[in-house]
């Protein structure tokens, strides 16, 4: 690393603290110094000269062949004040001026390249990434090809509520693209193909205007409701010089967050009256907890009451092993409550409403009639039209279009005021049925796990105890969905930190599963997490090239495939509508399951640089199998056990 | 988010307390436990319940122990929530009997407290 660009670090760290006003990095002030302005912001692509300089005769003695001020470094410094530990890309022309700047000028730190194979996987690792460490991070594609392959992932981050970083890669001035391929990987609005599920995106034309939109994305995006956000670079303002007169006018904004939205004072003394005087309060969480914080104010919260806890799972808000923690009963309580509270649901009709899948599609309410609904979600505050993830319209009582972390301690506050003698003693007794119906839901897990417990192909719960014993006690990450393994980690495993689970993809695109964990493992790296993932089969096919990733940059990873040979949600489906139409009960395989051949995970892995074993079919197998990865893991590798398992 | 598991949780019970209780129930036709075997993967079932008719966020648990013959055929031909129903013109009587064979031939599961992996 250079001397300057150390010097660079500690000049902007020093502008990002006090926010002076006229900074001007060094890649700005040499610019200052520099040959004759071109037009602002376009470099040496004059706008309304007839003959642009880069259609002078070629041996032209002044046609300038160099510069060492290209605008790519300036995006640099705004990046760097931007705190982005990673970039993660699938390398891309249109987008060459900053990734030289980033690795050469930046010296590949703050951020550092990661290599991706497919830009959906680059996107799914930011997503997953900023679940662990509650920052985002980085994404660099082509604003054509390279957003098209990012699409499915970037709606699963917006469904998911998670900020990610994108810039794309694009060529504005038709006179100035190289024939042919650039022509085709250029774009007059690039954005248009995901801008209905990104919260914001700008298409920045100077680098001032560069500085103020990529510092606004990044406020944006965090600001919840947290979605994506997109800035396209234009390739002459990576590439091109730094005009001299723009340099003058260059400086790095300052960030400030905005402070998450608290809910109004008048709904939060509702709530908390309501709560206080329900019989049967019940405290549903999702996507609550997008900070430490969050697990540790609903704990206080569950505990001022003494109300049970439903744990959705969109982020990791209550320990499991709470004896408040009741998400195995979760309806039976939801049938028998007097007030629920919502906590940043995605369905809120979903939850206290049936649904039936049937030729004939009914639904029917769960609750009682008189029951009080009380949701608070920041979601309320952003909704869009077209991408229809915001679910039935829910009825609720007290609707706070408020973040529900930022919530938390004012109605804990009012809880507390509101408790009288009475009201302890009935939460105390309450206490006590909860903690009794918390020890049966353990107990009837361990019993459930036990019936098939040698079958092959193995259980879920097999798979689910086998991998516990072996890193219970270390400091581990569940970095993957889980969804598909009939949520046996959540039932058998000991969850109390908030990294210990990362929700799912948001919008069930399939493909989130390998990625998210690289990107959840790359975030838990530095902490010297043991990051452990349960591997869907249908999506490690999707970008298997991640996993090259993961060996590339020596990501700790073990990941144990859930090997059931199938899409086995659309087995089910087919199977569905097979029985309704009465006919081919036996076909439901063809189309949807992944034999014949069957994939040799282990070897895939290995050939994309991976201690890979399996596929594993005997139960007794597992344990050792699962030691081996183990110990690659432990020596900071990443590690594969295919193992063949019921469907779910 | 919201998983199946939820929607399952208040389901299973409905389907339990639709058995009859105390009646006389019928016997079931005869079944032999290995064809029921073979039915029970190609008929599908196992893609819900499990190979083992175990159970899980997809299917209700159906054995060991599964309920009598004339609840579970009655199940089967008209499910009450989320299982897709199994006509007789599709899945005869003789070969849910058979799958009924299977199911009753499941060994009871260890008691989990002789399972080490399954200690508290
Ligand atoms: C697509 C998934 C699916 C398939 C396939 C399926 N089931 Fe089910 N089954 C369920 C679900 C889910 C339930 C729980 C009740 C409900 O929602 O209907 C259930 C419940 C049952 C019950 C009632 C259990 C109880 O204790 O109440 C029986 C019996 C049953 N299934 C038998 C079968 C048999 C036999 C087959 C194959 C012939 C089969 N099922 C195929 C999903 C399925």
């Amino acid at each position: 690393m250079s001397k300057r660009s150390v010097d660079r670090r500690n000049f902007l760290k020093g502008a990002a603290v006090t926010g002076a006003a006229a900074l001007v990095p060094d890649a700005v002030a040499s610019a200052a110094q520099g040959p004759a302005p071109a037009a602002a912001g376009q470099g040496q692509r004059p706008a309304a000269a007839p003959t642009s300089a880069r259609e002078i005769d070629p041996r032209g003695e002044a046609e300038p062949l160099t510069t060492d001020r290209p605008g790519g470094d300036f995006m640099v410094d705004v990046l760097k004040s931007l705190n982005l530990e990673y970039v993660a890309s699938n390398p891309g022309s249109s987008f060459r001026g900053i990734h030289e700047s980033i690795i050469n000028y930046g010296g590949n730190t703050m951020p550092e390249f990661i290599t991706c194979c497919h830009e959906e996987s680059s996107i799914a690792m930011a997503h997953a990434y900023f679940k662990v460490e509650g920052k985002p991070m980085a994404v660099l594609c082509h604003g054509t090809v390279g957003l098209q392959h990012a699409a499915m992932a970037i709606y699963n981050a917006y469904c998911d509520r998670v900020p990610v970083y994108i810039m794309a890669g694009n060529s504005l001035d038709a006179t100035m693209r190289r024939p042919g391929v650039e022509w085709a990987h250029s774009v007059q609005d690039a954005a248009a193909i995901v801008r209905d599920f990104t919260k914001w995106d700008d298409n920045p034309v100077s680098l001032p205007h560069f500085a103020e939109s990529a510092v606004r994305a990044y406020k944006i995006a965090m600001t919840p409701p947290m979605m994506p956000t997109l800035i396209v670079l234009d390739g002459g303002l990576q590439e091109d010089p730094i005009p001299s007169e723009v340099a003058a006018r260059l400086r790095v904004p300052k960030l400030t967050l905005a402070t998450p939205p608290q809910g109004d004072s008048g709904a939060v003394a509702e709530a908390a009256r309501l709560l206080v005087n329900a019989q049967n309060p019940v405290i549903v969480a999702d996507r609550l907890a997008r900070t430490p914080a969050g697990m540790a104010r609903l704990v206080e919260l569950a505990e001022a009451l003494q109300a049970p806890v439903i744990d959705q799972h969109g982020r990791m808000n209550f320990p499991s092993k709470h004896p408040l923690n009741l998400s195995e009963s979760a309806g039976q309580l939801i049938a028998n409550a007097d007030v629920i509270l919502g906590l940043e649901l995605t369905d809120f009709w979903g939850t206290v409403n049936g649904f039936r899948d049937s030729l004939v599609r009914t639904s029917r309410s769960r609750i009682r009639p008189n029951t009080k609904l009380i949701s608070i979600t920041a979601v309320d505050l952003y909704t869009k039209s077209n991408f229809q993830d915001f679910q039935r319209y829910p009825e609720v009582d007290v609707a706070m279009a408020a973040d529900a972390e930022a919530t938390l301690p004012a109605i804990t506050e009012a809880v507390k005021k509101l408790t009288t003698a009475d009201r302890r003693t009935a939460f105390a007794e309450r206490r006590t049925r909860l903690e009794q119906m918390h020890a049966r839901a353990r107990d009837a897990a361990r019993a459930e796990a036990a019936i098939a417990w040698d079958a092959s192909p193995i259980s879920t719960a097999r798979l689910a105890a086998e991998l516990w014993a072996q890193i219970k006690t270390d400091d581990w990450s569940l970095v993957s969905e889980s969804g598909n393994t009939s949520g046996w980690a959540f039932r058998l495993w000991d969850f109390e930190k908030s990294y210990q689970h990362l929700g799912d993809s948001g919008g069930a695109g399939v493909g989130y599963g390998a990625p998210a964990a690289v990107g959840g493992a790359l975030a838990n790296k530095k902490h010297g997490r043991l990051s452990v993932n349960i591997q869907g089969d249908g999506d490690f096919l999707y970008a298997p090239g991640v996993w090259w990733t993961a060996a590339h940059h020596q990501i700790p990873l073990l990941t144990v495939v859930h090997n059931n040979r199938a899409y086995h949600q659309e087995v089910m489906h087919i199977q569905r509508m097979a029985n309704r139409h009465q006919r081919g009960i036996t076909r439901a395989a063809i189309g949807t399951t992944i034999t014949d051949p069957n994939v040799d995970f282990a070897k895939v892995a290995q050939g994309l640089g991976l201690y890979a074993e399996g596929p594993v079919s005997n139960p007794n197998d597992l344990g050792p199998a699962l030691r081996r990865a183990l110990a690659v893991v432990r020596k900071g590798q990443p590690a594969l056990v295919d193992v063949v398992t019921q469907p779910r | 988010m919201l998983i199946a598991a939820l929607v399952l949780a208040g389901t299973v019970a409905g389907a339990q307390t639709q058995a009859p209780a105390g009646q006389a129930a019928p016997a079931a036709p005869p079944g032999n436990a290995e064809t029921g075997k073979k039915l029970f993967v190609a008929n599908g079932c196992y893609q819900c319940h499990g190979y083992e008719g175990q159970g899980g966020s997809a299917g209700a648990r159906l054995a060991p122990r599964p309920l009598p013959w004339a609840a579970l055929s009655r199940y089967v031909r008209r499910p009450a929530n989320q299982m897709p129903p199994y006509t007789e013109k599709v899945l005869p009587d003789a070969d849910l009997a058979h799958i009924y064979a299977y199911l009753q031939s499941r060994p009871a599961a260890a008691a989990p407290a002789s399972i080490p992996l399954l200690q508290p």
